[in-house]
């Protein structure tokens, strides 16, 4: 099996710029007792990141806005938000955003 | 929740400390103590956090597949897919860097796009950093070297129920993730010939159902839906916005900033009274 140089240091060199922002705040942040407030904007990141990247998963088709009602990820993710809410399971909300989406491709 | 509950759940991720009558255990009822204890042990072990990753899988089986296909399509040989998945591990820099590859970009170009796709890890990561106090800052580097998107928003979800996470739950969580992952590519390089459309079954949409998912769990442990949902709303208008003109990643780190600040200050607000009482 082939390995070229190359292509590994782009692998290296990918590797390296992935593994220091995901290590460098839980190895210093930990370190000491942050300020009320930092810990108060820290615990809006998840909702504001995950709802950032379904935004844009949802709306967006190549760079471009896609809020048209033909657009059949929109459909499947009101369908999953539903499951989610109703279920609050992962696996469930997942296997019907899924579904939905296979069905709803063979249907718009 | 109350002071008491919260002592005993400080517990979580040292349960060896269960069982010392010393410090604030003293407090309550001793048989009330040990049960407690023996069921946070329990939830709290390797083979908890590779049960709780296992809603995740589907998404990183269909993304893992999809991009083992990409990777060998860019011209990828199999170990080079393979130390790729192993050593970046990171779902749409993999996409990325392959696109890349495949189209001749100079490797420095290739490593700039790949740090700026995953900068959004540092926000994760310090998300993440009040529950792992406990641990060695070296501890600490072990557990994230590990995190996704996924696996930090199960971590966040069981956050919601205590003070500090376990660091063997966490590493169930976090390597079950990554195992499969690394099949997942494998077996999309595999059989790329095979995986004709996959986008007809829907699959490309197990990873945004799963934000969805995530979204949901989050804001339901919190208790603050008005502000939460405002927060979201803000994220995801500027990141759409964003994504418009000028980038996605960028896009993403952007307002998770701005929204997260809104969040704040709508706290603020609500409690000074000034917008509603």
């Amino acid at each position: 099996m082939e390995v070229r140089w190359e292509i590994v240091a782009i692998i290296l060199g990918s590797a390296a710029v992935t593994f220091v922002p995901r290590v460098l705040p839980l190895m210093v942040m930990s370190r000491f007792a942050l300020p009320e407030w930092v810990m108060k904007w820290l615990g809006y990141v998840p909702v504001a990141v995950m709802a950032a990247m379904v935004a844009q998963e949802v709306l967006t088709q190549n760079g471009q806005l896609a809020l048209r009602p033909d657009h059949p990820e929109l459909w499947a993710a009101v369908l999953a938000l539903l499951a989610a809410i109703l279920s609050r399971s992962l696996l469930v909300t997942v296997l019907s955003g899924v579904i939905a989406l296979m069905l709803l491709r063979a249907w718009l | 929740m109350g002071r008491q509950n919260r002592e005993i759940s400080g517990f979580a991720g040292r349960p060896e400390g269960c069982l010392r009558t010393d410090g604030p255990i003293k407090l309550i009822n001793m048989d009330k103590t040990i049960s407690l204890c023996e069921d946070t042990r329990e939830r709290d072990t390797f083979l908890q956090g590779v049960k709780d990753c296992v809603p995740t899988l589907l998404g990183y089986w269909s993304i893992g597949v999809a991009a083992g296909v990409v990777e060998e399509a860019a011209g990828l040989s199999l170990a080079e897919i393979s130390l790729l998945s192993l050593l970046v591990y990171a779902g749409s820099a993999q996409f990325i860097a392959a696109g890349m590859i495949a189209s001749g970009s100079a490797a420095f170009g290739i490593v700039v796009t790949v740090l700026f796709v995953n900068l959004r890890h540092l926000l994760l990561s310090a998300a993440l950093s009040p529950y792992f106090r406990h641990l060695p800052p070296f501890r600490n580097m072990l557990i994230g070297a590990l995190l996704t998107d996924e696996t930090f928003g199960v971590a966040i979800g069981k956050a919601a129920e205590r003070p500090r996470l376990s660091e063997r739950w966490m590493h169930g969580l976090n390597l079950t993730a990554y195992l499969n992952w690394f099949v997942a590519n494998v077996t999309g390089a595999v059989f790329s010939r095979w995986v004709s459309n996959p986008e007809a079954l829907g699959l490309d949409f197990a990873l945004p159902a799963m934000f969805i998912g995530l979204l949901v769990l989050a804001m339901a442990g919190r208790r603050q839906l008005g502000t939460d949902a405002i927060v979201a709303a803000a994220a995801g208008a500027a990141a759409v916005g964003a994504a418009v003109i000028m980038d996605a990643s960028l896009g993403v780190i952007l307002a998770t900033v701005a929204a997260s600040t809104i969040g704040l200050v709508v706290e603020k607000w609500k409690s000074a009274g000034k917008l509603w009482p």
